[in-house]
């Protein structure tokens, strides 16, 4: 069981720090979700884990070892950090058998990656006439390789079809479920809502989350009940006095939380207030995740 | 199974598969896959050869008068020097190459790739420099003794004294241009990974064996050095079989050349192995 050990990384670029002292640890037999609006560190923090980019201070261990001391480095861990980053005129399976004989890895691996991502059928074909699913599946198809325990996928998502999408989500929930550690980063909550086991966000180069995804939900996805009334005010007390917090919505409307649309209803029907709507609002983990951004995102949006 | 290169591997499965280390050839290997399964390495080739010879065939074609006017101004005739001349365009060609291989990379973001699956950089950019150096070698040798022996052809079938192969000095000129192509071929690659982009490399490489030369008459004599071992001339000058009054040892000219080629490439080998991918 091999797991990603981040300690005290830090990475400037001249004056500017792009990754400030960050902490964390990818677990093996699940996906951590990294998470963090554009330019939060994510790719630069992944390039450091794999050697790309030197720490300025700071350390990154995978199963104990620093990354250049791997001696095969594809049977440990396999990376895609843009799956754009193709040779366009090379063929598929050259691609990727350039990848194998460079690490020592059987031919036949080539076939097998190419099976499991189900990209047979394509294999002498050139890359540069590959969507960006495909080219998707390629890259993962090179992570596979050497049958690592620990996977990085940088955006695996970014641009896909739903379909697309579903076939990678459901591929890291297999991989993990292998046992492996995956770490997958990007910038969507929702997307990490049905990925991701763990999560690690991080906004300007800080660690702002380090946790669980249930823990999370529990934590931010309370949600709120949307109730219409035509006496508005006196319920809004009534609500109060029962230890909800009660909000203005729109045209009149309130918003509650802390208590549930089966205790307001209770509530109403017991103080004779007729309803005209009662609606539970579906919690978003996307302004969870906003909320716990806000103050960290790199060029905010004025609001209108 | 023991075979006598495996290292030693305990029975038991209790040293992970690690343990073993990936030997250069397998780098090695890697490289000439990416290389060949490019279809621009043998375009760039073919370009090499069909540049080569016509720039060979177009400039003899009209040797005869070229001979006359020579004899006429009391200059050496050096008919394999004269077949040789399409080395001035074929190091550009070859010089595509070696830059390609790396900052073809760069361009595609495939040198991430690259580096995650082979972190000893080291290895990765020597693989590539023997991989670009041993094609350049091959197929310079063969441009430069194809280019001979047309070009030789063509002084005999207009009458004009041509030379042999086995005449003195003949050889080791003609290979000689061969080993100077191979030069620069090194030159390249340590140019495309300096720069990391094609456009840049190129530059620099048509500025140093086109541009320089242009301007060597311009040279103070406390850079006269830098002239004798400069490709397209002093480093050049191993081409000719009539001894140049201008440089009278040119193995050492070229012995100089190569000396400050291997400068660029280890500037190179530090950079890429300190620089952020």
């Amino acid at each position: 069981m091999t797991s990603i050990e981040v300690e005290a990384l830090t990475k400037k670029y001249g004056p500017e720090t792009v990754v400030d002292d960050l902490s964390f640890t990818v677990a093996p037999g699940q996906v951590t979700g990294f998470l963090g609006p554009n330019g939060a560190g994510k790719s630069t923090t992944m390039k450091m884990i794999i050697g790309l980019a030197a720490p300025t201070r700071g350390t990154v261990a995978i199963g104990g070892r620093r990354y250049d001391d791997l001696t095969v480095p594809l049977t440990e861990v396999g990376v895609l950090l843009d799956a754009g980053a193709v040779h366009g005129s090379r063929k598929a399976r050259d691609h990727l058998l350039a990848l194998a004989v460079s690490n020592g890895l059987p031919r036949h691996r080539v076939d097998d990656v190419l099976a499991r991502t189900g990209l047979e059928g394509v294999a002498g074909k050139r890359v540069g006439g590959f969507s960006l699913g495909m080219r998707q599946r390629l890259g993962i198809a090179a992570t596979l390789l050497g049958d690592p325990e620990v996977l990085i996928f940088d955006e695996p998502v970014n641009g896909l079809d739903p379909d697309g999408i579903r076939w990678i989500r459901g591929f890291m929930r297999s991989l993990a479920g292998e046992g492996r550690a995956v770490l997958v980063s990007s910038h969507l909550m929702s997307e990490m809502a049905q990925t991701a086991d763990h999560l690690v966000v991080i906004g300007q180069g800080r660690l702002i989350a380090d946790t669980s995804m249930s823990e999370f939900m529990r934590a931010n996805g309370e949600g709120t009940v949307l109730v219409r009334t035509p006496e508005p005010d006196s319920f809004a007390t009534r609500l109060a006095a029962a230890g909800a917090t009660v909000r203005d919505g729109l045209e009149s409307s309130l918003v509650v939380s802390g208590m549930t649309s089966e205790e307001i209803g209770k509530l109403a029907t017991y103080h004779g207030v007729t309803l005209s709507e009662l609606t539970p609002q579906q919690a978003s983990l996307e302004d969870a995740f906003m909320e716990l951004t806000k103050d960290s995102v790199e060029y905010q949006g004025a609001a209108a | 199974m023991n075979t006598p290169t495996a290292t030693t591997e305990p029975a038991a499965s209790t040293e992970p598969a690690q343990a073993r280390t990936v030997p250069f050839t397998r780098t090695l290997h890697a490289e000439w896959v990416k290389f060949r399964s490019l279809r621009s390495t043998w375009y760039t080739l073919a370009c090499l050869f069909a540049v080569g010879l016509g720039i060979t065939a177009l400039s003899l074609s009209s040797a005869g008068s070229q001979y006359e006017t020579t004899i006429a101004e009391q200059q050496p005739w050096d008919p394999t020097n004269l077949s040789l001349t399409a080395y001035i365009v074929a190091q550009l060609i070859i010089g595509v190459l070696g830059i390609l291989v790396v900052t073809s990379e760069y361009a595609t973001g495939l040198i991430q790739t690259s580096v995650a699956a082979t972190p000893r950089r080291h290895r990765l950019l020597a693989a590539k420099v023997m991989v670009a150096t041993a094609v350049a070698a091959a197929a310079g040798q063969a441009l430069m003794f194809g280019s001979f022996f047309v070009g030789q052809a063509m002084l005999a079938s207009q009458d004009v004294p041509n030379a042999s192969i086995g005449d003195p000095g003949v050889f080791s000129s003609v290979a000689g241009g061969g080993l100077y192509l191979s030069a620069i071929a090194l030159l390249s690659v340590a140019l495309g990974t300096l720069l990391r982009a094609t456009a840049g490399a190129l530059a620099t490489l048509v500025g140093i064996v086109f541009l320089v030369p242009a301007l060597a008459g311009l040279f103070p004599s406390w850079l006269q050095w830098l002239v004798d071992i400069w490709p397209s001339l002093g480093g050049a000058a191993i081409l000719e079989t009539v001894p140049n009054p201008d440089y009278p040892h040119p193995w050492l000219n070229f012995g100089g050349m190569c000396l400050a080629v291997l400068a660029v490439l280890t500037a190179a080998f530090v950079v890429f192995r300190r620089r952020d991918v």
